[in-house]
């Protein structure tokens, strides 16, 4: 493994996404991807499952240096298998050479990776496949318009969970806990990204290349259409969204888990909250102060459960 | 290894079938009746007997993707299902299809649920007919075995490129033994040469992007057509394929087989392993004067739309017997040859039958009741409307079975 990177000056200038596309300005997940690709350099073969990066690659233009398979919703890890398994038996059989091969990267967002793919990836991390997984997590299925996912976070508003009288909290269900899902398979490697760290990030990607098998990434990343941002902002919330302890950054080797960037004091989720229009209802017309409690309450939780 | 004769299955002869076209990778997923050949292929590969690479997927969905990425990626690959497996990786074969990669699958027949059941009818695979997958419905094991390699050389045509699925009947072919010619490997290798793809890779050193988006009626439109037209081009390189199967394998497999259609009045179209009591059930009706043929459909998809209207230019009445009901219409086969026959200046009355369906026996005096039923139309110029097969002791016996279960109509 390579010495990790300090800061972002060390991060290669080379981009193996180019500009040109056709995602929202101020897109998270796609500057999230840039870094990704930074580290894992241009012998890849993504593979896409529906969502907003579907239509990163629209016939016949493709922002990417490398190979692009999009596959459907449910399978992107399940064509990932096709692809590592024929890359191996055409290497195997000499067919093709050891220097053709490509580093396999199913690229996903949360509705693929939390609901509908769910049992794919499963699949694809209990056999063992040796590829990359990033799931950009705007916590939402975006592209259909931003509709709940089990992604979405407690009190969000939906295109499906919208607040209203009966129910002003709008979403009422907590966020999936995937990271503990797919650790629960007990990959090589697993960790949370933001793209307000590419730090991080990169030396993540850096770390994980050492080891054969699943190799997966969550990233949090803002939305500016779905969570009424202003697009602008977007690291901002990234960023809030660590200090504030509500997106953990961690690493998880064969299960084992170590936090890779706590914040020295934790912001109070409220700063990460109020600026977003998916949490308008929480302060008004009404200040919904139990409500805001309890979101303050989880992460408190989650970071006592954790011992820090 | 020489040629050999050996009793198989249908399932072992699809088995033998992917052996001699030396596939490299095989996703699967079990499902009765198909799981046997996936388990034959698992020994062979365990025994070292195959140098291909098997991979159990989470389901029929994850196995056709990732047979067609597989495929997308420059290995020859093969996968099968039946029924339920099929339908739950719908999705998958139209997107497959439209990967324009040569993936030859098996589907063992099953009729759908609910109710469940295990035994065959046809609208599992009919309903992929509109997919993109070429159709090959097979009547016999031997049929099987020389299907999956003529498959593998159409697919991999490059006038092709399209996935084909081949079909059998769960149990009447899947679990029956006949006696089946093994072909000598050499003489495999001289129809099928090695899979080495233009259109279809990764590789480091040509970033290639596969199945993408487009925007906009006209592109969606021309990639549409694309895959209809080779799709088409099937049924011209399909005859040159089998016409050189023919010359080294001795076995000759038309578009459409008749049997003793030569000069008859009256014709009865069927698929699949039943149409072995239909032939038989023919034979009875010629041995009683009525001059009678079975045309039986086997590659359905491209559609020989010319080949049929050829086999029964002249004759009197034609019926269609569908294994398969499409609810709220009628058979899936009536309309498609219907349709292929309607512009002709002189032509023949059509009748509709379904029958078989979740393997239902069609008895002697079915086939014969089709037969007065062909005639009478000939005779009085008036064709009766769509029937539903089931003979009376069937009906009795049901009755009996509603009574145990309580109900009293
Ligand atoms: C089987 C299937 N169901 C539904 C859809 C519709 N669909 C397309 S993109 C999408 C949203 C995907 O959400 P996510 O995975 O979070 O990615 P995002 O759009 O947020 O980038 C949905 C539901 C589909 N393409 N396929
Ligand atoms: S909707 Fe959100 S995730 Fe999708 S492209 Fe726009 S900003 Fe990115
Ligand atoms: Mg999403």
């Amino acid at each position: 493994m390579d010495t990790p990177v300090k800061s972002i000056k060390d991060i290669p200038l080379d981009e193996i996404l180019l500009p040109g596309t056709p995602a929202c300005a101020g897109c998270g997940g796609l500057l999230t991807l840039r870094h990704c690709l930074k580290a894992l350099g241009e012998n890849t073969v993504i593979v896409n499952a529906a969502g907003c990066f579907t239509l990163l690659s629209i016939y016949p233009f493709t922002p990417f240096m490398s190979s692009w398979l999009y596959t459907a919703m449910a399978c992107a890890p399940a064509g990932a298998q096709g692809v590592r398994d024929a890359l191996d038996i055409l290497i195997k059989k000499g067919r093709l050479g050891s220097e053709e091969d490509l580093k396999v990267v199913v690229l996903t967002g949360d509705g693929a990776a939390y609901d509908i793919g769910l049992a794919s990836t499963s699949g694809a991390l209990y056999r063992n496949l040796d590829f990359y997984y990033i799931c950009y997590d705007n916590e939402a299925y975006g592209n259909t318009g931003f509709q709940w996912s089990g992604a979405t976070p407690f009190a969000s508003k939906t295109g499906t969970t919208p607040p209203g009288k009966t129910v002003p909290t709008g979403t009422l269900t907590n966020k999936k806990n995937l990271f503990e899902i797919w650790r629960s398979h007990k990959p090589p490697y697993l960790a949370t990204i933001s793209p307000a760290h590419p730090v991080d990030l990169y030396n993540k990607f850096k770390k994980a290349e050492q080891y054969k098998g699943p190799k997966l990434f969550i990233a949090l990343s803002p939305c500016p259409p779905g969570w009424a941002t202003d697009p602008s902002h977007s690291v901002n919330f990234a960023k809030l969204a660590v200090d504030t302890g509500i997106w953990a950054l961690k690493e998880a080797i064969l299960g084992d888990v170590k936090h890779t960037l706590i914040p020295r004091k934790f912001k109070p989720v409220e700063n990460y909250l109020k600026e977003q229009g998916r949490f308008a209802h929480l302060f008004k017309p009404i200040r919904q102060e139990e409500t805001i409690r309890k979101i303050q309450e989880m992460v408190d939780e989650y970071w006592k459960e954790v011992g820090i | 290894m020489g040629k050999m004769r050996e009793m198989l299955t249908g399932n072992s002869a699809a088995a033998w079938g992917v052996r001699l076209a030396e596939i490299d990778y095989i996703p699967a997923y079990p499902i009765t009746p198909q799981t046997e050949i996936i388990e034959t292929l698992a020994k062979w590969i365990s025994d070292g007997v195959m140098d291909t690479r098997m991979v159990t997927m989470d389901s029929e969905h994850s196995m056709i993707t990732a047979a067609g990425a597989a495929s997308a990626t420059g290995v020859r690959t093969f996968t099968a299902t039946s029924s339920q497996g099929l339908l739950y990786g719908f999705e998958m074969l139209y997107t497959v299809a439209g990967w324009r990669v040569p993936l030859v699958m098996v589907n063992v027949s099953r009729g759908l649920s609910a109710p469940i059941t295990l035994e065959p009818d046809h609208n599992d695979i009919l309903s992929a007919r509109d997919s993109g997958f070429l159709q090959i419905h097979c009547e016999t094991c031997q049929e099987v075995l020389d299907s999956i390699l003529i498959a593998y050389r159409l697919a991999e045509d490059e006038r092709i490129l399209l996935p084909i699925l081949v079909n059998m009947d769960g149990f009447h072919l899947s679990f029956t033994r006949e006696p089946v010619e093994i072909p000598d490997m050499e003489d495999v290798r001289r129809f099928l040469p090695p899979y080495s793809p233009k259109h279809a890779f990764f590789k480091a050193s040509q970033p290639m992007a596969q199945g993408i988006a487009v925007l906009g009626g006209p592109i969606y439109s021309y990639f549409k057509y694309q895959i209809h037209l080779a799709c088409m081009k099937g049924l011209e390189v399909y005859k040159e394929i089998s016409k050189e199967f023919e010359n080294i394998f001795g076995r000759r497999y038309d578009t459409l087989e008749g049997y003793m259609t030569d000069d008859a009045e009256y014709i009865l179209i069927m698929s699949n392993s039943f149409s072995t009591l239909g032939k038989a059930a023919v034979k009875r009706a010629r041995e009683r004067g009525i001059k009678i043929g079975l045309l039986k459909l086997r590659l359905l998809r491209p559609f020989p739309e010319e080949d049929l209207k050829n086999a029964i230019k002249g004759c009197k009445a034609v019926a269609v017997l569908d294994q398969n009901i499409g609810i709220g219409k009628g058979g899936i086969l009536y309309p498609e040859i219907t349709s292929a026959i309607y512009n002709e200046q002189k032509r023949p009355m059509l009748l509709s039958f379904i029958g078989g369906l979740g393997g239902k026996n069609i008895s002697e005096s079915e086939f014969d009741f089709i037969f007065d039923n062909m005639i009478k139309a000939a005779e009085t110029g008036n064709a009766p409307p769509p029937q539903l097969l089931y003979t009376e002791t069937e009906w009795n016996e049901m009755e009996k079975l509603k009574k145990m279960a309580g109900r009293r109509y």
